[in-house]
């Protein structure tokens, strides 16, 4: 579904994206590892269009994405940070999303998260009021209330409580199932363990490897994602 | 592109500066009108006020607008709207925003209390002025990352066109006097919107002691007519160009 094609992406001397391929499928939960400055938020950007590679290119669906902005309305994408207007209230943050995505033909909407996390309760406050994981749970609503064929979440549960953590896994694992195509970084590799079944390894910049997690344990020896990981980076 | 300029324009008009901007001014005009009895003199009052407070205003606000937009800017890109469309969205909400404050604010009393030729021509040169600054500031922007250095820029951008630039005038004047440089000054006085804004009006009122060193030359040239339309075709060309590439500068930003 997506495919990156020998993408560079260089801010001032530091290459953000090497030279970086990579194909991911639907049906795949695929997480992105790698240390700080690796370039995962880079590439995750650059396939939504929000940073322009220097040479390369990124398609979505067969579709260079450089010409196209269609193609957006099947990504939900949950960002590290949420930036919202300060001046607007949650409920109207909502309401413009839905404004901006139905006009191309009417989306059931996935209201799930919406009201796991309770939302309806506090559409009145203002999002600069809002704290950390407020903001997190608005993204992650924001993500996945239109249905989305892919899903990119960059570093979901950072900052979420354990409950609203455990919430959104369980949504996550229930979109897995629904042979929709779902990207996350995380560094938090205990939380991945029972979602993810591939692994992009990446390292400044570059794509070190793109392989199934089975193929990774059985190579290892190791049975958690974390020690995986662990024992691969030592090896590098 | 509408729901953009829509929700633009509810969030500015809403904004407690625009009115304030909009109650001062208005009683600013109508006071102007209210004290003097020969209302050309009154027109050309406010015109100090329209060349200075307005091009200031209109950069200043559109600048922080724009940066504290960056936010809802994020938000919109990750969605399926093309790049294009929201910075279009962007630049008409704004300058739709701002013209509407001048009017309610300055060009209204002008058209109730004058109905000369010369009301109108300020009134157009007015919302000009408005639109160009906020073309002025949308291209600063796109440049600029940096949201402290934006506004610096946008702050010296301004002092440059209406203080500095009759400066530099001068200087050029005193140091070429003995050259025959009155082509060169039109050229060159095209590169200040606010100065060909005051020719252009003065043109129209026929104010030749406040129409200055350029006024004259654009006088002397081309007459009445033909300067006030090269005029207006420059100035319009001051918004569409920075606009243009700003627009162009925002379709290649990483965000």
């Amino acid at each position: 579904m997506i495919i990156a094609n020998n993408v560079t992406k260089q801010f001032g001397k530091l290459k953000a994206l090497n030279d970086f391929s990579v194909e991911c499928h639907s049906g795949a939960c695929i997480s992105l590892i790698g240390p700080n400055g690796s370039g995962k938020t880079t590439f995750i950007k650059s396939v939504l269009g929000m940073i322009i590679p220097d040479s390369g290119f990124i398609t979505f669906n067969n579709q260079n994405i450089d010409k196209d902005c269609t193609y957006r309305s099947n990504i939900g994408y949950m960002p590290q940070i949420g930036r919202y207007p300060d001046n607007m209230s949650i409920g109207q943050v909502i309401d413009l999303m839905k404004e901006i995505r139905m006009n191309n033909g009417t989306i059931s909407l996935d209201e799930d998260l919406l009201n796991a996390f309770q939302i309806q309760k506090i559409t009145d406050k203002k999002m600069c009021t809002l704290s950390g994981g407020t903001r997190q749970k608005v993204s992650a609503v924001l993500a996945f209330l239109f249905n989305p064929s892919v899903l990119i979440l960059d570093e979901p549960t950072a900052g979420l409580d354990p409950v609203a953590s455990e919430i959104l896994k369980e949504k996550i694992t229930l979109e897995k199932h629904r042979e929709k195509l779902i990207l996350i970084t995380s560094h938090i590799l205990s939380d991945l363990d029972e979602l993810v079944n591939e692994v992009i390894f990446m390292q400044e910049g570059k794509l070190i490897f793109h392989k199934e997690v089975e193929e990774l344990k059985l190579e290892t020896g190791e049975k958690m994602l974390g020690k995986v990981i662990a024992n691969v980076m030592s090896k590098n | 592109m509408y729901k953009i300029i829509k929700y633009i324009l509810t969030d500015i008009l809403r904004n407690k500066i625009i009115i304030a901007y909009i109650l001062v001014l208005l009683s600013i005009s109508l006071s102007i009108f209210a004290l003097e009895d020969n209302v050309n003199k009154g027109l050309l009052s406010l015109l100090n006020l329209i060349l200075i407070v307005l091009p200031l205003f209109s950069i200043i606000f559109s600048t922080i607008y724009l940066y504290n937009s960056s936010e809802f800017i994020e938000l919109i890109l990750s969605q399926p709207i093309k790049r294009k469309i929201i910075w279009i969205g962007f630049s008409f909400g704004l300058s739709i925003a701002l013209s509407i404050a001048f009017i309610l604010s300055i060009a209204l009393p002008i058209l109730i209390f004058v109905h000369t030729l010369s009301a109108l021509m300020i009134v157009i040169v007015g919302l000009l002025l408005t639109n160009i600054f906020v073309a002025v500031a949308l291209f600063a922007c796109v440049k600029i990352r940096d949201k402290a250095r934006g506004i610096g820029v946008a702050i010296i951008l301004w002092m440059y066109f209406s203080l500095l630039f009759d400066a530099l005038i001068l200087f050029l004047l005193f140091q070429f006097n003995d050259y025959p440089i009155e082509k060169p000054m039109i050229v060159i006085s095209s590169f200040n919107p606010i100065d060909l804004a005051r020719v252009l009006v003065l043109l129209q009122l026929d104010e030749s002691a406040m129409m200055g060193y350029t006024g004259a030359i654009f006088k002397e040239y081309f007459g009445t007519k033909l300067g006030m339309s090269i005029s207006v075709f420059i100035l319009t060309t001051w918004y569409t160009i920075p606009l243009y590439f700003s627009n162009k500068q925002f379709d290649k930003k990483d965000l």
